[in-house]
């Protein structure tokens, strides 16, 4: 059973470097690939939800000198929403990509963004944690800058040196670590570090990287244009799972291996940062010309929520309400996965069929295209946070923490954040009803349709009425 | 005491620092490139002075595992952000 | 399988399911569409029907899932939700044959009429939820599900109106989660019990409670149009008549006024909402509404802006009914809430057939109109004199409750003149119509006759629904004594709430 930690780093790996030797059987091979890395992650949720946390060492060798992985409820989460976006999104992008030479140079970069991913959140020690993320990095930009235009490579660049920027003060953070305690293991780590001059350099380092990582604001610059420039399902990945990597890198040094030394003060400045987020990304998502950069500031905005949690989640007293705020924040994170990677997906139906993705002219595109503009429908309830989706789970049990922590100005930013997101998604909507019928068949683009409508239709259905889960899931943590 | 791994770990921290402003004032794509290379070698000089053990006793293996992969990762960066730098003056030539 | 678990959600789902296939309907399957909605609003009347008989036979029926620690959503039979549940499943059936009849030739029938279902499943929910967190849930999903269909005929005036609803309701809707969540952390999953269970909590508490408490009346009372927060009533008559039928007599608005009965009755109880000094909040608040929409009502020329208007006061009675203390003014506002819903569709319903057959959308247009189209005017009739309160029609009985209850809780200082001056206004503004109607001589040519005379004065999908309704509320005001008429029921509830 251990062993499905390392087929979930080898298979993609495996199959990202088949697709670089055999082009023209990619899209097969890539296929395959996701299928059974998606089957294989469902086989570890399920068994981390029977036995709790598993873990597997490579090769053999011991944790301090070898590389252990660790998956357990929250990594399993995270993984099984990887598998599922990266299946839909691969199986819409093999009809996005019209021309074979598009496909030749995206599959193999494609999996190897996967391949990062998986080994990111199953990474057990500091150093390998690095490795990934410069990993993840750099196929991200590579992926990014395929949108070939000016302004994507512009876009890609900036996103690369802030990636660097960011990887080198983690690895300063690291070097740090080291330096103190002598060990990597972030179990072990976890056990050993006290509050100390080196051990607050060290998580102040590795918190700034991340946070350039995880574009909060005002580190956020970087985002919209990357994302916005980026092919469709690369950017559906990018603001679904790649900020999300970052962001839970964040979590698990702040509330595991950080524990006892994370300050209520520091807790409140991430807070803050979370709700200048909230506030200005869903500000410039109002104001923006394009569903793709509409998109992209909704991404800064949705990640603010996660951090706005922070100073809920430490103010509460370890125990059932403290879970279920955590169960809340992660119900967020999981519903934001789904709801924009689909919401991107069903843009870039749009942006092809349109040539161009302009929210004042959609109306005839819109109208057109019915189940697009319903999955687009189902991403924006998600987003905003209404019933039935997971995320309205996560803004209650947010909501309720603020309350019970007495700190009530978290839930004007939260209700002002959905509000804000109500306007700019029923800004886009508006432009579906028309009055003109146009002969309507209600999935028209089938291979592209059909994935945008299911990860969206998770978000808002799959995860608000069975997402009871996430919370049993979380309790098999620590 | 000033002994020398203290001196190589305080030039690294230096050498970080100003790795870290060049790459921040500076808006040239070369220099931001150069600049967080400085950071990476900076830090790698942190990490040889961790390795140090003592007088006699063999260096600490793993940082300099760590500085090794370091040192990998970022010639690929570098790599591709020159690649990324070469095909955005061919965007801007076509412009 | 369990009946008693199930038989909530499957009344939910028995307009859920037609409603998503409908979706996936082509433009032109309209024997397939038809079907699919009359089946499923038969199935629902059945299971209705069986809910019905349960309820009184001491079944419990609950069906419970939960969807977070502590957030149980959960679906009740108890008697106001049967109350509710029925009304909303006559109504339903009724104005889905009269939609079918007014869309004819209309373009996306398809979306309009899954729309349609999913705002009918919403009402339902939100009619059988049995704790303020499943109440919330659906409040937000009849919003979602009505916006659809205010926008529906797409024009620029249709999305403004929209846009307009959804700004209200939204914003609402924030305030009702503040609220609810507020309640929750202070006071745990507050089920809906009958007498509620707030009076327990002591009495350092009682601040908050009052915030929460207006804090649910606002959210409440943007859909129950409470004065100042009824703004998007007026603007939502854009929408195609079926939808303001549906959102004036049993969705939206109805839902905000059930709401408010639900907070007061079950979870704050009326004896301490009271003690609190709330009662009286919702009062004023009550009567001022009353006497603006009518005085509003009284200068309206477009007739289903008058409607609107005419809606705005009169739901509100049912707040009035709750804000009056004692069993006697609860009855009234209870039994107002299926009263008015009946009456008030007859009347959109016939708004819809002065349109759709005359092209008449103003009051200074209706000239004669009674002998063009007997039938529909006089269900407009009944409609109008019922809401002017004339004996022996169903509104008569509602505002006799209200003065009888107002008398014994010593509060028939103000409430009683509220309800002369409003059964005044409301004969000022309808009376004048009908003389129109019926004694004036017509224009030499309707607006844009577009459904000819012929045997029938119009067509018989939009001429049945509007008669049928009308019958109801005679018959609801006739036979009100009989056993499982609506004043039975409500004073079933009545009796329930108070302990007697």
């Amino acid at each position: 059973m251990n062993d499905t930690l390392i087929w979930l780093v080898a298979l993609p790996l495996v199959g990202s470097i088949a697709t670089l030797l055999l082009p023209r059987q990619a899209t097969g091979l890539v296929n395959v690939t996701a299928v059974a890395t998606t089957a294989i992650a469902g086989t570890l949720l399920y068994t981390v939800a029977g036995q709790g946390a598993l873990s597997y060492e490579i090769g053999g060798w011991m944790a301090g000198l070898g590389i252990a992985l660790r998956a357990d409820g929250l990594s399993s989460l995270l993984l099984v929403m990887t598998a599922l976006v990266v299946l839909a999104s691969s199986f819409y992008a093999g009809a996005y990509f019209s021309k074979t030479a598009e496909r030749a140079r995206f599959w193999p970069l494609w999996l190897m963004l996967w391949t990062a991913l998986n080994a990111l959140l199953l990474s057990g020690d500091l150093f390998n944690l690095y490795v990934t993320l410069e990993l993840l990095g750099l196929s991200a930009v590579a992926l990014a800058s395929l949108g070939g235009k000016l302004a994507a490579v512009q876009a890609a660049l900036r996103y690369l040196l802030v990636g660097l920027l960011g990887s080198m003060m983690f690895l300063a953070g690291v070097s740090l670590i080291y330096a103190g305690y002598g060990t990597l293991d972030l179990a072990t780590l976890a056990q050993a570090v006290e509050p100390g001059p080196v051990a607050w350099t060290a998580l102040a380092l590795m918190t700034a990287g991340l946070l350039l990582k995880t574009a909060l604001f005002p580190l956020h610059f970087w985002l919209p244009p990357a994302h916005a420039s980026a092919p469709a399902p690369v950017s559906a990945v990018l603001s679904a799972l790649v900020v999300k990597a970052a962001f839970y890198l964040i979590l698990r040094l702040w509330l595991d291996v950080f524990a006892n030394m994370v300050t209520p003060a520091a807790a409140r400045l991430l807070g803050v940062m979370g709700a200048a987020a909230i506030l200005w990304g869903s500000w410039r998502a109002l104001r923006t010309e394009r569903l793709k950069l509409l998109a992209a500031y909704s991404t800064v905005a949705q990640l603010g929520y996660l951090f706005l949690s922070f100073p809920v989640l430490l103010a509460l007293p370890p125990g059932p309400a403290r879970d279920a705020a955590l169960g809340g924040l992660v119900i967020l994170a999981l519903t934001h996965g789904f709801a924009k990677a689909g919401l991107f997906l069903a843009i870039g139906i749009i942006q092809q069929r349109a040539g161009h993705d302009r929210i004042r002219e959609l109306d005839g595109t819109a109208q057109r295209l019915p189940a697009t503009t319903f999955a687009i429908a189902l991403g924006g309830v998600a987003l905003i946070g209404l019933p039935p989706s997971g995320a309205f789970l996560g803004k209650w049990q947010l909501i309720s923490g603020a309350f019970a922590t007495g700190q009530w100005l978290w839930v004007l930013v939260i209700i002002a954040g959905s509000l804000l997101a109500a306007a700019y998604m029923f800004r886009v909507l508006g432009h579906a009803f028309g009055n003109r019928a146009y002969p309507q068949r209600a999935v028209t683009v089938a291979r592209e349709e059909w994935p945008a409508l299911v990860l969206t239709g998770t978000a808002v259905i799959g995860l608000g009425l069975a997402g009871a889960p996430v919370w049993q899931l979380l309790g098999s943590n620590a | 005491m000033m002994t020398a791994h203290w001196l190589y770990g305080l030039t690294g921290c230096l050498v970080v620092a100003l790795g870290l402003r060049t790459a921040l004032l500076h808006a040239t794509l070369l220099h931001r490139l150069i600049g967080i290379n400085v950071m990476g070698a900076g830090v790698f000089l942190v990490l040889i002075a961790v390795a140090y053990r003592g007088p006699g006793v063999a260096p600490d293996p793993v940082p300099q595992a760590l500085v090794l992969t370091g040192i990998v990762v970022a010639v690929s960066a570098t790599a591709l952000a020159l690649a990324l730098g070469r095909r955005l003056t061919a965007e801007q030539d076509n412009e | 399988m369990n009946l008693d678990n199930w038989l909530p959600l499957l009344i939910v789902a028995s307009s859920l399911v037609p409603g998503v296939v409908i979706f996936f309907l082509k433009e032109g399957s309209h024997g397939t569409r038809t079907f699919l909605n009359l089946a499923g609003a038969a199935v629902k009347l059945l299971l209705v029907g069986v809910m019905i008989w349960g309820v009184f036979h001491q079944h419990n029926y609950e069906t419970r899932w939960t969807l977070a620690p502590g957030l149980d959503l959960v679906l009740r039979a108890d008697t106001l939700s049967v109350l509710f549940v029925t009304l909303s499943t006559v109504l339903w059936l009724v104005t889905t044959v009269y939609a079918i009849g007014y869309l004819e030739k209309s373009p996306h029938r398809s979306r309009f009429f899954g729309f349609f279902s999913l705002c009918v499943s919403a009402t339902i929910g939100l009619a059988l939820a049995g704790n303020l967190f499943t109440f919330v849930i659906f409040y937000e999903l009849l919003t979602l599900a009505t916006y659809p269909l205010v926008a529906h005929r797409g024009t620029p005036e249709a999305l403004r109106g929209a846009r307009i609803y959804l700004a209200y309701t939204l914003g609402g809707g924030a305030l009702l989660l503040i609220g609810t969540v507020w309640l929750h952390v202070i006071a745990g999953p507050t089920a809906f019990i009958e007498g509620g269970v707030l009076s327990q909590l002591p009495a350092e508490y009682h601040g908050q409670l009052k915030a929460i408490f207006l804090l649910l009346l606002i959210g409440l009372g943007v859909k129950a149009a409470l004065v100042p927060l009824h703004g998007w009533l007026p603007q939502a008559m854009v929408a195609p008549a079926p939808v303001s039928a549906l959102l004036h007599a049993v969705a939206v608005v109805k839902a905000g006024a059930f709401g408010i009965v639900r907070v007061v009755y079950d979870v704050y109880g009326v004896n301490f909402t009271d003690q609190l000094g709330l009662l009286a909040v919702l009062g004023v608040a009550a009567a001022i509404t009353i006497v603006y929409g009518s005085l509003k009502a009284l200068f309206q020329d477009n007739l289903k802006k008058r409607l609107a208007y005419s809606t705005v006061s009169q739901v509100s009675y049912i707040a009035l009914g709750t804000a009056i203390l004692g069993p006697i003014g609860t009855i009234g506002g209870i039994v107002h809430l299926v009263h008015q819903g009946i009456m008030k569709i007859t009347l959109f319903f016939a708004a819809g057939n002065y349109a759709e057959t005359l092209g008449i959308h103003k009051v200074s247009e209706m000239n004669g109109v009674g002998q063009r189209m007997p039938a529909t005017t006089l269900a407009f009739s009944i409609a109008a004199l019922g809401m002017i309160g004339i004996p022996p029609i169903a509104g008569f009985i509602s505002k006799w409750y209200l003065g009888l209850g107002a008398i014994e809780a010593d509060m028939a200082g103000w409430v009683i003149p509220v309800l002369i001056i409003s059964s005044l206004l409301n004969a000022a503004y309808f009376l004048p119509v009908l003389y129109r109607a019926w004694f004036c001589q017509p224009a030499p040519a309707w607006p844009a006759e577009h459904i000819p005379a012929a045997r029938y004065e119009t067509a018989g999908a939009l001429l049945w629904p509007p008669v049928v309704t009308a019958g109801l509320a005679l018959a609801a005001g006739l036979f009100a004594a009989a056993p499982y008429s609506p004043l039975e029921w409500a004073d079933l509830i009545a009796q329930r709430e108070y302990g007697l």
